[in-house]
């Protein structure tokens, strides 16, 4: 009885400690310190909130950057993979499909189309794809906004980011920073 | 793989070691009584605590009360947080109206958090409000690791007791772990947390004009207060569904390196807490070197796995490379292979890829990692369970040297052996018991994500992760039904009282005896060569009793891929 | 019993083990061991469908009751390996009985009756505390002290030692064992026990393992055994619904085959045997231990306290040395230490003769055919000779001869007090010599230890065993004597009560502490100790206070008994070793065949290329069995224990029946395929 009651009372003082003194906390010296972050890292342009940094959005025209793909149409509410096994058949129709939506250049050898461009991220949101994914888009970008090419590379090799430090991670790019970067060029 | 890519594994490893020895050291301070630094100040909130709850803290408690407290502490907050998941729709802090979850949810759930298990049936975005996260999942991600920590370290003292029966005040050690260990460092994990891009916030989804037209629903929510114990604590159960493979949970590979190294940080401690209570740093030394060696091996495993890729890609689409269907690409597959072996070897649960969708060997590894449960392991129940395959260990390996076997100086007799075995058979039981009634029923069969072999990995890969109390999933499997809810919730809730009854049983059968001094001829267990025994006992008796299911499931699958076959 | 008694194992032994093996068959038996009796389990059930394979579903033809049969066979076979084993342990101790027995035959007892005069009654009447009379030729009738009368005893019916022994009244030799011969005088005896209990009850009953209980360590391992056990049931068990997920179905008899090969049947078959071999080792080795546990506890023993004299040193300090003081040389003392110890019979009295003839100087006892001797006595404490010229010749302790030299008003010479005192320190014993009132010198005894012994330490301290010499001597004999054994300390003027102090000390640190001893007054210290072994010689009360009684009587015998119960532990663990290990290459035989028409692409896993999925399951089954009593013999034997550091020990025994253990059974396997696929019959 005793152990109950004791219980009880833990289980009150600390949810309160826990599950809201403490997360109040880091919330007040999160906005303090890092609003921007703390709110999402959310992006503006032309004076409008369009997105977050780090979460892919769809992207259906053929002038901008697209990200990798979804398997949850990039639902900032319903993150998830395609949880296809690798020997699933219904793989093989997704990444069929993918390449299919790929729009790639004729010509275009299979081996050389990097793997992150036809098989779906894990949390269906991923914002980032690996350079040879950008530089593949170039030419239909080039073709639809009529970029230069050079300067669509130029703009791959500027937004291309190493790993941290030089070893955790890998050299990719930002879609977010493609296309906004894209998008002021053309002057929105 | 690459050199650089190798690198990367291996220097997140060597810092987890560096920060978790001495890490290790304090734990061990907190625990026997001596002061630490800002004594003054812990003492002083942990007096108020200790009268708020009502417990005298110099009362000492054999091993029969201290259990009876855990037990009774963890009932009632698993039906606090059942309560809330019944009722969150109707509670504050819900602005997008997410509605309160059915009893089969709400039950796997709470028993599923309650144990550090954090198994998730439900989307974190779209059915748990803002409330439910800060007061249920946020605060058992606390309580449910500290009685991980608290059951280690009273079956330490009751190890190393000499004739006395107490094993320390489970009161005053639940309160310790949170104001010494997880509370402050949680709160310095998140804020950095914040800093690096996850959001805190108390305002729900925001819905934005997307540049290419249309509109994004994005969530978000007090995320980084939530990840810090989530990896601390190890327990896994993220903010959204993706978990850490979700950008706003883990938005870049610093990020995953900063996860990978809090999730491993306090079971790698508890080795060194572990050497100090038996007053013996060669024997911390040789499970570091063992188990940290199983963890590199594990990461390359997948990582090379993964990195082959998929055969039949290449076949029939002409897509070569490296496997990157539910992968991100912030993280490379180095920091995805390392933290996949790492989340299963801490029992943390939490993934940066999508399990379901590695090769069958990379997928393999995580689930071997779960049936051997003894990778470090979870915070405590790990060391509990390193200890207990020690004791069968030295029981079979002792006899060898001709001497009735013993411990750390205490005899191994018929109790602990008993004991042991109860632990030991626990695992294997639920595991293979669940799956095989679970691919036998049509209510089994038909949550199901992927056909063919991949499909009974599923199955077998959930309750795997329930009995090892892990909570990452091949998450293909629909597991939001009344026969998964209930099953899952029985065997998380089975693997992590029934062994952990049968540890403080042996702890409390320890303490009372006497301590043999070592000698020649006694069996040493801190040799690079008990080292080798044990964890060739241990890959042995996993192996022996797993090797039909991993022979059905991953190993088959992989021989299918490889000769280019669709279906079995 | 006699040492030779049953050495080998002859046809009749094993003709009853056969025997026995079919009558352990029974159910309630079987069930003492749950390994076995699953195996036993499988061979009804795999008979049932051997007669009828439909019985759990499935469409079968004859092919498939054929397979189910020969799985029956192996399985059957299996199990009366395991009874034979287990058996033919038995029948070696049973044998022993048999020999015990014979000396325990029909006897009479004259017993005395309240008025004095003595009646004839059968021994199984006598009672504790009766008083009977045994006159020379007669047996002994039970076990007692013998209260009055002194005689020879033949104790070979018990011991096997031919020498006859003197038991007499009062001290450390009155108790006389049941079912020997006192061949002179006539002794009365205070019977001790009542029938059933005697000693001779005790050992028959102990080397037939009627009394047999399992050891602490022996019900440990089955434990483990049995949840070993369970897991692999289980395994098993959840096969068929997972299978039937891939749309297959494995028989049932194929499943028990695997069931049988994984469960640890090696260890499980030979366990019992290997406890009862142990005990038989101790029994032949001319031990008899009260229990199981006493033997395991051996094994376990830190410190060992042994006594000096009999068991380090040979008994008898020797002379070494002749000193001469006060102008005399060595050669006429050795003249006059022959002279004093001519006609002395102790060990002594010999070593001085003995070391006077290698220094070229000897006398006939005949030319002094008239000279008086004069025998020690604790009084004077000295001996020596009168000589008919009158001469006298006295040796003895320093301090009594220099007493005796005030007496006679001689001096004592310089140099005495000095030799003296050197040989004291060297932990010898001094011995002046004296002729007339003129001292010659002083005779250096000395104790001699056994010879080696000194290695026989060495190999305990590898062991990690302590060992601790006790003695009535001196610190600073004690010293010596410890120094020249190699003994790691010692208790120097130890009274029985020291001996106690210091086990208790070391068990309070948590040691176990082996001794041995045979008087009375070493009861409480044999019943403290964890391993007390009495010396048969000794007495009664010593006798019930240990666990263990060495026939022979020879106290360098705990050495020994300690490395038989390490040996017993090892051979445990060295079969359950080998048997896990052997798990392995089984589930490469069984897993490929049993999957072979359900999942084609694990044949990858058939690393061995057998020939048939039933010749695989079969080849592993017909292993498993044959290892049984290919292991029986060093079930029997022990593995071999040599004295060594312990991870030295697990390294080489793991490497020997945990390495070797995954490999036998990939070779066995492997064979056994080539032999069916030989015969033709792989395809069954």
């Amino acid at each position: 009885m005793t152990n109950l009651l004791r219980s009880l009372r833990l289980t009150l003082v600390l949810v309160v400690i826990l599950g809201l003194v403490y997360p109040l906390v880091v919330t007040g010296f999160g906005r303090l310190l890092f609003p921007s972050q703390a709110n999402g890292s959310l992006v503006r342009f032309g004076g409008r909130i369009v997105g977050s940094r780090l979460i892919a959005q769809a992207v259906n025209v053929p002038g901008l950057f697209h990200p990798r793909p979804s398997a949850v149409k990039y639902a900032g509410n319903g993150s998830g993979g395609s949880n296809l096994g690798p020997t699933n058949p219904a793989l093989f129709r997704e990444v069929g499909s993918n390449l299919a939506a790929a729009d790639l250049p004729p010509g275009t050898k299979l081996s050389a189309v990097p793997p992150d461009m036809v098989e779906s991220s894990a949390s269906g949101l991923d914002p980032d794809i690996t350079p040879a994914n950008a530089r593949l888009q170039i030419p239909r970008i080039a073709r639809s906004t009529g970029l230069s090419r050079r300067w669509l590379w130029r703009l791959v090799l500027r937004e291309e980011t190493g790993p941290f430090l030089g070893l955790w991670g890998q050299p990719m790019v930002n879609v977010w920073r493609l296309n906004l970067a894209l998008l002021r060029k053309s002057g929105g | 793989m690459t050199l650089q890519g190798s690198l990367q594994i291996v220097l997140v490893v060597a810092i987890l070691l560096l920060l978790a020895i001495p890490l290790g050291n304090y734990l061990y301070r907190v625990f026997t009584g001596k002061t630490v630094w800002f004594e003054g100040g812990f003492a002083a909130v942990e007096r108020g605590l200790y009268r708020l709850v009502g417990v005298n803290p110099s009362v000492e408690m054999d091993w029969k009360a201290y259990l009876k407290a855990l037990l009774m502490v963890n009932f009632v907050m698993a039906l606090f947080a059942y309560l809330i998941f019944r009722t969150m729709g109707r509670l504050p802090l819900n602005p997008d109206h997410i509605p309160s979850m059915s009893w089969p949810l709400a039950f796997n759930t709470a028993a599923s958090f309650v144990s550090n298990t954090d198994w998730q049936n439900y989307a974190g975005e779209s059915q748990m409000t803002i409330l439910g996260q800060m007061v249920a999942i946020t605060f058992l991600q606390f309580t449910s690791v500290v009685t991980g920590l608290v059951a280690a370290v009273a079956f330490l003292r009751g190890m190393t007791n000499r004739k006395s029966p107490n094993i320390g005040n489970f009161w005053v050690d639940f309160i310790r772990s949170i104001t010494r260990l997880f509370l402050p460092l949680s709160f310095l994990l998140a804020i950095v947390f914040v800093g690096l891009g996850l959001p805190q916030t108390l305002d729900g989804a925001v819905t934005v004009h997307a540049l290419g037209g249309g509109a994004q629903t994005i969530s978000r929510g007090p995320v980084a207060s939530l990840e810090a114990i989530k990896q601390l604590g190890t327990n896994g159960g993220g903010y959204f569904n993706a978990n850490s493979a979700h950008p706003y949970e883990d938005p870049s590979a610093l990020t995953t390196v900063l996860e990978i190294i809090a999730m491993g940080l306090i079971p790698t401690a508890l080795v060194a807490t572990f050497g100090k209570f038996i007053g013996n740093r060669r024997q911390a030394v040789v499970l570091y070197v063992f188990l940290a060696a199983m963890l590199l091996g594990g990461a390359f495993f997948v990582y090379g796995a993964e990195v082959a890729g998929n055969p039949l890609l290449h076949h029939l689409l002409g897509i070569g490379g490296p496997n990157m269907e539910g992968k991100e690409v912030r993280f490379g597959l180095p920091l995805t292979g390392l933290f996949t072996a790492a989340t299963t070897a801490f029992t943390t649960g939490a993934v940066n890829a999508m399990h379901d969708s590695l090769t069958p060997l990379g997928g393999m590894l995580p689930l071997v990692f779960m049936l051997l449960n003894m990778v470090f392991g979870g915070v405590g129940v790990g060391l509990l369970n390193i200890l207990m395959f020690l004791l069968i260990t030295v029981f079979i390996a002792g006899l060898m040297v001709g001497r009735t076997p013993e411990i750390f100086g205490k005899k191994i007799e018929v109790r602990e052996v008993k004991l042991a075995t109860i632990s030991m058979l626990v695992h294997p039981f639920l595991i293979l018991g669940a799956t095989a009634v679970a691919v036998a029923v049509p209510a089994g069969l038909a949550a199901l994500g992927n056909p063919g072999l991949h499909g009974f990995t599923e199955v077998l890969y959930a309750y795997s992760s329930a009995a090892a109390n892990n909570g990452s999933a091949f998450a293909g499997l629909a597991g939001n039904t009344l026969f998964y809810n209930l099953t899952i919730g029985m065997v998380i809730l089975l693997g992590r009282y029934v062994s952990i009854i049968a540890m403080f049983a042996i702890a409390g059968s320890l303490a009372i005896k006497p301590v043999t001094p070592a000698g020649l001829g006694t069996l040493r267990t801190d040799t690079f060569t008990f080292g080798g025994v044990f964890v060739a006992v241990v890959l042995v008796v996993s192996a022996l009793t797993f090797f039909p299911v991993l022979a059905i499931g991953p190993v088959a699958e992989h021989l299918q891929m490889v000769a280019g076959k669709l279906l079995p | 019993m006699t040492k030779s008694a049953v050495k080998t194992v002859s046809k009749g032994i094993i003709l009853g083990a056969v025997a026995d093996s079919f009558r352990k068959l029974d159910p309630r038996v079987m069930v003492r061991n749950p390994v076995m009796f699953v195996v036993e389990v499988g061979v009804v059930v795999t008979l049932i469908l051997s007669v009828s394979p439909d019985l759990f579903g499935g469409h079968y033809g004859p092919t498939q009751a054929l397979f189910n049969f020969v799985v029956c066979v192996i399985l059957f076979v299996t199990v009366l390996f395991a009874n034979f084993a287990e058996a033919i342990a038995e029948s070696r101790g049973r044998a022993q009985a048999e020999s015990l027995r014979r000396a325990k035959t029909d006897l009479l007892a004259k017993r005395r009756t309240k008025d004095g005069s003595y009646e004839s009654v059968p021994a199984t009447a006598l009672r504790q505390g009766d008083e009977v009379l045994i006159t020379a030729g007669e047996m002994i009738p039970a076990d007692g002290d013998v209260v009055r009368g002194l005689g020879s005893v033949d104790e070979s019916a018990v011991t096997g030692e031919s020498a006859p022994v003197i038991r007499g009244a009062g001290g450390d030799f009155s108790s006389v064992t049941g079912g020997t011969k006192l061949l002179s005088d006539e002794l009365v005896v205070r019977v001790s026990v009542n029938p059933g209990d005697s000693f001779l009850d005790k050992m028959i009953a102990l080397v037939e393992g009627a009394s047999r209980q399992k050891t602490p360590n022996e019900l440990a391992l089955s434990v483990l055994l049995a949840g070993l056990t369970l897991i692999f049931l289980i395994v098993v068990v959840t096969l068929e619904p997972m299978v039937g997920y891939v749309h297959g179905s494995i028989g049932v008899a194929t499943l028990i085959a695997l069931l049988v090969c994984l469960i640890p049947t090696t260890i499980g078959a030979l366990l019992s045997a290997i406890g009862i071999a142990g005990m038989d080792r101790v029994i032949r080795f001319n031990i008899v231990a009260k229990s199981g546990k006493a033997v395991e506890a051996a094994g376990d023993v830190n410190t060992l306290i042994l006594d000096k004299t009999g068991t380090i040193t040979i008994g008898n300090r020797l002379a070494t040395e002749f000193n001469p003081v006060g102008g005399h040389d060595e050669g006429q003392l050795t003249q006059v230490a022959v002279l004093s110890s001519l006609f002395d019979e102790t060990p002594e009295g010999r070593s001085i003769i003995d070391l006077a003839k290698q220094k070229g100087v000897e006398m006939a006892r005949e030319q002094f055919a008239d000279a008086k001797v004069i025998e020690f006595s604790a009084d004077t404490r000295m001996s020596g000779t009168n000589l008919p010229d009158g001469t006298v010749v006295r040796k003895g302790a320093v301090d009594a001869i220099k007493k005796y030299l005030a007496e006679k008003g001689g001096t004592v010479p310089s140099g005495l007090d000095e030799k003296t005192e050197r040989i004291a320190k060297e932990g010898g014993t001094p011995l002046a010599v004296v002729r007339g009132d003129e001292v010659y010198g002083v005779i250096y005894l000395k104790d001699i230890v056994k010879p080696g012994m000194r290695a026989r330490f060495e190999e305990l301290r590898r062991m990690g065993i302590k060992t601790v010499m006790s003695t009535g001597d001196n610190r600073l004999t004690a010293a010596t004597i410890a120094r020249e054994a190699g003994v790691d300390d010692f208790i120097a003027e130890a009274k029985p009560e020291d001996k106690m102090r210091l086990i208790r000390a070391e068990q309070a640190e948590g040691k176990l502490v082996a001794m041995s001893g045979d008087g009375t007054n070493d009861a409480p210290a044999l019943a403290q100790a964890d391993v007390g072994l009495a010396m048969n010689s000794g007495t009664a009360a010593a006798k019930e206070a240990a666990n263990m009684v060495d026939l022979d009587s020879d106290p360098t015998k705990l050495i020994e008994v300690v490395g038989i119960g390490k040996q017993l532990l090892i051979t445990r663990g060295a079969i359950t070793t080998f048997s896990i290990a052997n798990d392995i290459a089984k589930y490469f035989a069984i897993i490929p065949a049993m999957f072979s028409g359900i999942l084609p692409q694990l044949a990858a896993l058939n690393v061995m290329h057998l020939t048939s999925p039933q010749s695989a399951i079969l080849s592993a089954l017909i292993f498993n069995a044959v290892v049984i009593p290919l292991l029986i013999p060093l079930a029997m034997r022990g593995v071999k224990f040599r004295p060594m550091g312990a991870t030295e020990l697990l390294v080489r025994n793991l490497l020997i029946y945990g390495v070797g253990g995954v490999i036998a059974p990939f070779i066995g396997i492997k064979l056994i395929d080539l032999v069916l696929t030989g015969l033709g019959v792989a395809n069954i």
